[in-house]
C-alpha cells in the first residue's frame, strides 16, 4: 500500500496533543519553521510510525512536530514549529 | 466575561482513559455497526468530534484508533459506527466480537477543527466516503434537531461515494432526510449499481462536483471526511474550482473502504 493512503492528518492527534497541551490543539494555527507557512494544525499531514507520529507542513514536508512514547515517556520535538497560536476560550 | 464561571470555562476538562460500556449494536451495512455506548464521564461533545478507542491484549499489548461520534450532541448518547477491514487489527473485533455489556476504552471528544456548529450560517456542503459519512452525520442529525427558520438559514448537500448501494451507511434515514426536503443527497456508487440505476456511477471526479457544489461564490462551508485518496483530491479539486482553502474542512481517515 502506498504511504500516501496511509497518511492521516492533525486532527487524528487531536488525542495525544490533548496530553501536552490540555485544550484543544487542532483549531491552533502552527507556523511552519520551514517555509513560513500557516495554517490550522489539523491539516498538517500525520505519519505513524513504530511508537510515535509526524506531523509535517504540507506545503514543504518539513517535520513541524515530532511525538513518540516509550515507556514512562512523552518525547516532543517541537522545533520545526515556529509559532502557535491558540484559541482563547477565556477572554470573550 | 463572567468571573465566577471565567476558570472553568478557560480550563477543559483534562482528557483521560476511561471505560464506556456497549449498550446495543446495530448492523448498519454488512459491513458496518454501530455501537451506543454509556460513557461515565461525559462533558457532551460537538458534531465532527471524534474519540481515541483503544483495545488491550491479556499480554499488554495495545492497539488503538480514532472514531468519529455519529449521534447528534443533544441526542444524550455517544454512538460510534465502525466499518469492518477485513485486514483490519481493530475493525474486526469492533464489528464481529464486542456485544451490549462490553467495556470499551476511550477518550474523548476529540477536536475543534473538523466541527460544525449550527451558528455558521450559510450553506453547508458535505462530501464523505465510505465510513467518512459518520461525522457528517452528526452534523446533518444536528441540523435536523433545529427549528425550521434556523434551518432555512443553512441549507445542506450532501455528495457520498460509496461502493455500493449495500454500503451506503445511514441510507434509510439519509432517504428521509432528502425526503423530507431537509438535505439534498447525492450518491454515487464507485462498484457495483443496482439495475436501473439512474445516480452517478464512478469516483468523485470534478464534473460532479462542479454539478453538485454550490458555487464558490456562496462561500459554503465544506467538509470532507473519508479515505485519505478521496479526501485529497476532492480537497484539491474544490480549490481548483475557486473554494477558499480555509473553507473546506478535511479529516483522513487513512486507507479505509
Ligand atoms: C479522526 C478519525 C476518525 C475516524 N472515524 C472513523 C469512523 O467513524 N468509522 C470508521 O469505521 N473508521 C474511522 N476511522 C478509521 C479508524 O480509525 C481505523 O483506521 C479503521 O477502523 C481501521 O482500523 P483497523 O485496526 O481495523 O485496521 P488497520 O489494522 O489499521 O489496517 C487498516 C488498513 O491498512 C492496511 N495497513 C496497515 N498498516 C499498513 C502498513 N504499514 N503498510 C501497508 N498497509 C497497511 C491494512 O492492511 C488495512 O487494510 C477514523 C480515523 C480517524 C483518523
Ligand atoms: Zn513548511
Amino acid at each position: 500500500m502506498q504511504t500516501e493512503e496511509l497518511r492521516l492528518d492533525g486532527n487524528a492527534a487531536g488525542g495525544v496533543l490533548r496530553e501536552l497541551f490540555v485544550q484543544d490543539m487542532t483549531a491552533a494555527l502552527g507556523t511552519c519553521a520551514g517555509c513560513g507557512a500557516t495554517g490550522p494544525v489539523a491539516t498538517l499531514l500525520e505519519y505513524g510510525h513504530g511508537m510515535g507520529i509526524v506531523l509535517r507542513c504540507p506545503t514543504c514536508d518539513t517535520p513541524v512536530l515530532r511525538i513518540v512514547r516509550t515507556t514512562g515517556l512523552l518525547r516532543v520535538d517541537l522545533s520545526g514549529i515556529r509559532f502557535l497560536s491558540i484559541p482563547s476560550t477565556i477572554d470573550e | 466575561m463572567n468571573e465566577a464561571i471565567g476558570e472553568s470555562v478557560a480550563t477543559p476538562p483534562r482528557l483521560e482513559w476511561q471505560v464506556a460500556s456497549v449498550v446495543s449494536v446495530t448492523q448498519e451495512t454488512p459491513r458496518a455497526r454501530t455501537l451506543v455506548l454509556a460513557v461515565p464521564r461525559w462533558a457532551g461533545h460537538r458534531a465532527g468530534q471524534h474519540v481515541d478507542l483503544r483495545l488491550v491484549a491479556e499480554d499488554g499489548y495495545q492497539a488503538q484508533r480514532s472514531y468519529s461520534i455519529a449521534s447528534a450532541p443533544a441526542d444524550g448518547m455517544v454512538a460510534l459506527t465502525v466499518e469492518r477491514l477485513d485486514d483490519g487489527e481493530v475493525s474486526p473485533y469492533l464489528c464481529d466480537v464486542v456485544q451490549p455489556g462490553d467495556g470499551v476504552e476511550l477518550r474523548g471528544p476529540i477536536g475543534g477543527y473538523f466541527v460544525w456548529e449550527p451558528a455558521q450560517r450559510g450553506p453547508l456542503f458535505l462530501v464523505a466516503g465510505g465510513s467518512g459519512i459518520v461525522p457528517l452525520m452528526a452534523m446533518l442529525r444536528q441540523r435536523g434537531r433545529a427549528d425550521v427558520a434556523a434551518r432555512a438559514q443553512v441549507p445542506v448537500r450532501l455528495l457520498y461515494s460509496a461502493r455500493t448501494l449495500d454500503d451506503v451507511i445511514y441510507r434509510a434515514e439519509l432517504e428521509q432526510l432528502a425526503d423530507a426536503s431537509q438535505a439534498e443527497v447525492v450518491l454515487t456508487l464507485t462498484r457495483q449499481a443496482p439495475p436501473g440505476w439512474s445516480g452517478y456511477h464512478r469516483r468523485v471526479d470534478r464534473t460532479m462536483l462542479e454539478a453538485v457544489s454550490w458555487p464558490s461564490s456562496d462561500e459554503p462551508n465544506v467538509y470532507v471526511c473519508g479515505p485519505t485518496s478521496l479526501v485529497e483530491s476532492v480537497a484539491t479539486l474544490l480549490v481548483e474550482l475557486g473554494h477558499a482553502a480555509s473553507r473546506v474542512r478535511t479529516e483522513r481517515f487513512g486507507p479505509t473502504g
